[in-house]
């Protein structure tokens, strides 16, 4: 393949993403973010359709994190477009109107409320206004215990409802988080490393709950542990240096000379 | 020099004798008449006698007396008794004598011939100055006498000024022809200040058109240059703001910029430096007060050790403990800060103490018509090699890589075998230690007292904050910018509201980037 | 539902004892002050009165320090300015009072003005005649500052030490402005000289009393709100900005709206201690606005501990009382080492406070009781959890 028919070709998937915006749940184009002359993203182009679950993997600096940084309005890009269900600009959007919009995000490193109970994490969740009114006297003051619950049970930590969140093992609290995840009933899932430091079991059932959650809604993980990405069996994108290196099933992306290059360097 | 001095009085006592003897002119003060003085005044200034300098002070400071049987006598500023016709010592002035009257116009008219007679003073400073004197009073009769001096002058800085002095009172006569005029305008508008500027006022009145127009132009350009002047003289006092806000901040910009540690207590190392250097100043007065000039020099080895140790001390004992804690360490070395204080005042006392200047830090020169105290130059000179200093001390040692290490990534500078612990307590006490060779300079320009601190935290922190945390130039210009714009701003607030409004500045700019002017960006920055 | 929100956040055993010791202690102070005779061993003297209203009021300023601080993180180093301008609010209202009996006997201008040859009353210090419109702004002028600076401050993530450092620098700028004699406050002096209040002599002792026992029962309306605020979901999204705020971001909630209306509402709260404190004491000047005084406020909050309102009114009294005790007499020169030690010994031995220390060891020993009583036990964590929920 020469330089030239590659050009081609992303020029013609570039046109091709572009009239896919109408109908995607998320539409990433030509999106470029740099910190002080070190490029995290550059000229990012990212499609996903409205029910899919999609792995991004890549090695460390490949710009994951900074990807889900412009989505959830952390980090505000140089150039490009980012738009949610084809109509809403992300980009004008901070993180509260974006959340509000649909796009709940799990960290790298799990953040839950440490010092409220299990519950009252699901409670903060829970879908639902989230204005200072309705929290002093309003409609966040009545949630049911039953919609806590069935949240809880989905994660499996109704055992563990009244615990503090900070008592709470590792793989627990990436679980609890989730669980917030699920609470917030979002169109789009974003979630980073949901697996780390899990022990193979944990790992298996996770997999398991995503591909449950990916029934009703778009997820996106992020990933380093290849085989989770495998057990999830859904498309794969590579990022490498703040661009899509490759695209498509994990055997044919994990087949590419260029993937297995970055990732081993040679 | 001197030599020259020396030839100018021979030539002046070598003058001819004016027309009324001394004995008369000294019986019109007998009188004690105004008018009869005016005239004495006059002839006594003409007549080139030698005692008539100290005559005519006597006059004027009222210690010229006159006995009833027509003898004058002075004293001189000692207490000293002469006999006026003669100039020669007497025992004292006799029992009787009455003090001769002056008013006001007689005040201003022996000031003018006291200038006259002075052109003609051995000492050049005086010559000097009374060419001035005159050239402010603009008394067209001093013409002459200015022309005289100016024949003589050999000192050229002098002769420029009599040439001034001539330029203004060429102006002030009716019957200068307008070449000499225009001449005169030239040379005032070379002097360039607020008395040339009243000097061509005074001439616009009554005056021809085209000279009066010139004069006019004149008073524009340089009512322009005073004003840049001013604002030049802004900078500068800005510039010696900016450099003593630095000091103050530079050692918070290693301890809350680059460790993130928020030392309440700095204010209180750059007040251990001054007490520091204090001490020292008694102990040189005691043992060696010949040397005294050198006390700041041992001060600064000194002062930066004792708050350097002090700082070490804290850091081992208190903040150690509270690291990832920004806030609780906030208020501990604020507790700090008071224990210091209090141990300040009572070892001290709680009023200022007196820290000396040695000689080359007083007196002032000129620079373009700006003045400059050696005292503020020095600091800012002291500034800026402290600034240096630290750069190199942070870019270009192993011990500054090792803790620029530490500070990035703990956990990856203690596995490559760096004592980070030894790295942190060191760094803070190399902060601490440098707000201690400040104290050693704020001492010199500031009361030393146990409040000396607090006074410059809060500047301090705003100084490093607008800066841009963990950034040395940043803190750089930061100090710089506040010290100016703080200075720009005083003539038109006044001190006090001036300071206000770059506070509120500061908080509205703090909201806008909190992160300071120049910001580390990125991921790394959120954790 | 307000009811029953109120019944729930004040029916804690934490509540009770406070509020209930509050009312006997007051109710002591001021009979034994009117009923007892001089000589009785515990008859309490009027200047031990006022000195415990000012207390009062302190630990008033301290629940409001707390609310934002132990609840939602925000570590403001200014609220001695919310105090202070509450504090001339009141000050203005009672120079007003004053009328023909100044020095200068102006009927409206106060003495200072006369002396500064100002011939008509500046503008702000119009209505501050009227009592009502006084205390309308004894709330209104500190919550209008806390929402400017607050709007500004949060909605641009001024957070941490930053956000403390330019609250400091607020309170030092309101100090230097309060300073300056055209701005109309009394300059260096401040206001001083009081006469009377709602008709009644500032210095008599039923005044006094009645001051005293107002005090009281605006700590207790303090604490009252603050622990609404605190129980109800508002409080928990607060401690939850305090505890991650990004997380609170990413799932939707406007932090910046919740930071303003709690640091408004403290803001508030400190005001009106700050006007019940000027007339006990009888003069308010621009040294109230002093950095100083602010972060001594931090540490009554973080010796009574942080996070428990109780514990802020509690440190409040302790660490006064022991100022008062401690400044007067021999040990006075070593005062500051105290306060000093107190600031270091807190923040490293006693993180939690007085009473966070204790409420810790309460619920400790409660879940071992439980735990050896009840056989077979259900998950260990579980009632050790609810125990320490009902606790905080």
């Amino acid at each position: 393949m020469t330089d030239a028919l590659l050009d081609d070709a992303a020029q013609k998937e570039a046109a091709a993403r572009k009239a896919s915006a109408k109908g995607s749940v998320l539409y990433l184009d030509g999106v470029s973010v740099s910190f002080d002359g070190f490029r995290a993203l550059n000229e990012l182009s990212l499609v996903l359709a409205p029910g899919e679950m999609r792995a991004i993997i890549g090695p460390n600096g490949a710009g994951k994190t900074t990807m889900m940084d412009v989505i959830t309005g952390k980090t505000r890009p140089d150039e490009g477009e980012v738009l949610f269900d084809g109509t809403h600009d992300l980009t004008m959007l901070d993180e509260a109107e974006i959340a509000n919009l649909g796009i709940g995000r799990k960290f790298q490193k799990p953040t839950v409320f440490e010092f409220h109970t299990v519950a009252d994490n699901i409670r903060l969740a829970l879908k639902g206004p989230r204005t200072t009114r309705s929290a002093l006297f309003g409609a966040r003051n009545r949630i049911p215990d039953d919609a806590i619950d069935e949240v809880l049970s989905r994660v499996r930590l109704i055992e563990h409802r009244a615990r503090p969140a900070g008592d709470l093992s590792h793989g627990q609290k990436q679980w609890l988080e989730i669980g917030m995840l699920l609470a917030q009933d979002p169109k789009l899932l974003l979630v980073d490393e949901p697996v780390a430091g899990m022990t193979d079991a944990e790992t298996e059932d996770t997999a398991e709950l995503l591909r449950e959650i990916a029934t009703r809604h778009s997820v996106v993980v992020v990933e380093h542990d290849m085989s989770f990405v495998r057990a999830l069996g859904v498309k794969v994108t590579c990022l490498h240096e703040g661009s899509v290196l490759a695209e498509g099933r994990i055997d044919v992306v994990s087949a590419d000379e260029r993937v297995i290059e970055v990732y081993l360097g040679r | 020099m001197r030599v020259f001095a020396v030839l100018a009085l021979f030539a002046a006592l070598a003058l001819p004798a004016a027309a009324a003897s001394l004995q008369e002119t000294l019986a019109r003060f007998a009188a004690n008449d105004f008018s009869e003085t005016a005239k004495a005044i006059d002839e006594i200034a003409e007549s080139g006698a030698p005692q008539a300098a100290s005559l005519i002070d006597a006059l004027l400071n009222r210690r010229l007396a006159v006995t009833p049987d027509g003898g004058v006598f002075f004293t001189d500023a000692q207490g000293r008794a002469f006999d006026a016709l003669t100039g020669s010592p007497v025992a004292a002035v006799p029992k009787g004598a009455q003090l001769v009257r002056t008013n006001n116009k007689l005040r201003g008219q022996i000031e003018n011939s006291l200038g006259t007679l002075r052109l003609q003073a051995p000492d050049p400073a005086k010559r000097r100055e009374a060419a001035e004197i005159v050239l402010r009073a603009r008394d067209v009769s001093a013409l002459p006498a200015v022309r005289t001096a100016l024949s003589r002058e050999q000192d050229p800085v002098i002769a420029k000024v009599l040439r001034e002095t001539e330029a203004a009172l060429v102006l002030s006569r009716p019957d200068a022809t307008t070449e000499q005029k225009t001449l005169a305008i030239s040379i005032l508008r070379a002097r360039s200040d607020q008395d040339a500027i009243a000097a061509l006022r005074a001439a616009t009145a009554g005056a021809p058109f085209a000279i009066a127009q010139e004069a006019r132009r004149a008073i524009v350009a340089i009512e322009k240059r005073l004003e840049v002047q001013a604002a030049m003289q802004n900078v500068w006092y800005g510039l010696s703001l900016g450099s003593v806000l630095l000091l103050a901040a530079i050692g918070l910009a290693i301890t809350f910029g680059v460790m993130g540690v928020i030392n309440m207590a700095h204010g209180e190392m750059v007040m251990l430096g001054a007490y520091t250097t204090f001490v020292v100043q008694e102990v040189f007065r005691a043992y060696a007060p010949g040397a005294f000039d050198f006390s700041l020099l041992v001060a600064l080895p000194l002062a930066f050790l004792v708050a350097g140790l002090v700082g070490i001390a804290i850091e081992r004992g208190i903040i150690r403990f509270l690291y990832g804690r920004p806030l609780e360490t906030l208020l501990a070395t604020w507790g700090v800060s008071l224990i210091l204080q209090q141990a300040v005042r009572t070892a001290f006392g709680p009023t200022n103490r007196e820290v000396g200047n040695p000689s080359f830090m007083s007196g002032a020169f000129d620079l373009w018509g700006l003045q400059i105290t050696y005292g503020r130059l020095w600091i800012v000179v002291f500034t800026l090699v402290v600034f240096a200093g630290l750069l190199l001390l942070l870019k270009a040692t192993s011990f500054g890589l090792r803790m620029r290490a530490v500070t990035q990534n703990r956990r990856m500078a203690a596995s490559m075998g760096i004592p980070t612990a030894r790295v942190d307590a060191l760094t803070f006490g190399l902060g601490s230690g440098i707000a201690g060779i400040a104290g050693v300079a704020l001492s010199q320009i500031d009361n030393v007292s146990p409040n000396l601190g607090q006074s410059y935290i809060i500047d301090s922190f705003m100084v490093v904050v607008f800066g841009g945390v963990g950034s040395l130039w940043g803190t750089f210009v930061s100090a710089f910018a506040l010290g100016i714009a703080n200075k720009l701003m005083e003539p038109v607030a006044g001190a006090v509201l001036a300071k206000i409004v770059i506070l509120v500045l500061l908080i509205l700019f703090i909201q806008k980037r909190p992160r300071g002017l120049f910001a580390l960006k990125g991921r790394a920055v959120e954790s | 539902m307000i009811t029953r929100m109120i019944v729930s956040a004040l029916g804690d055993r934490g509540s009770l004892v406070f509020l209930g010791l509050l009312g006997v202690a007051a109710l002591f102070v001021a009979l034994s002050n009117l009923l007892l005779p001089p000589g009785s061993a515990l008859h309490v003297p009027i200047h031990i009165v006022a000195l415990l209203g000012k207390y009062v009021c302190y630990a008033t300023l301290a629940v409001a320090l707390d609310l934002v601080w132990g609840y939602c993180g925000i570590l403001s180093l200014g609220h001695g300015a919310f105090f202070a301008l509450g504090g001339y609010a009141m000050g203005m209202y009672l120079m007003r009072q004053v009328g023909t009996r100044g020095v200068y006997a102006d009927p409206v201008l106060p003495d200072f003005m006369v002396f500064l040859n100002w011939k008509e009353l500046p503008w702000f210090w119009h209505g501050f005649d009227s009592f009502p419109f006084s205390m309308l702004m004894v709330a209104l002028v500190p919550g209008l500052l806390a929402f400017v600076f607050g709007w500004f401050a949060f909605r641009s993530r001024v957070t941490g030490v930053y956000l403390s450092i330019i609250t400091q620098a607020m309170t030092y700028a309101l100090m230097l402005a309060f300073f300056r004699n055209d701005m109309g406050f009394g300059g260096n002096n401040g206001l001083t000289d009081f006469k009377d209040i709602v008709g009644f002599n500032v210095q008599a002792q039923p005044t006094r009393i009645a001051l005293f026992l107002i005090s009281v029962a605006v700590l207790a309306l303090t604490y009252a709100v603050a622990r609404v605020l605190v129980t109800s979901t508002f409080g928990k999204v607060l401690v939850a900005i305090r505890d991650a705020e990004s997380r609170a971001r990413f799932l939707g909630y406007r932090v910046e709206s919740y930071k303003l209306v709690v640091f408004v509402v403290s803001a508030c709260m400190a005001g009106v201690a700050g006007a019940l404190y000027v007339p006990q004491v009888g003069i308010i000047n621009p040294g109230e606005f002093a950095p100083a005084n602010s972060i001594e406020a931090v540490i009554w909050v973080a010796v009574g501990g942080r996070g428990t309102l109780t514990g802020a009114a509690l440190g409040a009294v302790v660490v006064n009382a022991m100022k008062t005790t401690f400044t007067s007499g021999l040990l006075a020169p070593y005062w500051l080492f105290m306060l000093g030690g107190l600031f270091v010994l807190v923040t490293l031995a006693l993180p939690k406070g007085i009473v966070g220390t204790l409420q810790g060891w309460f619920a400790k020993r409660g879940e071992a009781k439980r735990v050896e009583t009840s056989e077979p036990s259900p998950p260990p964590e579980a009632p050790a959890a609810g125990k320490a929920e009902s606790a905080s």
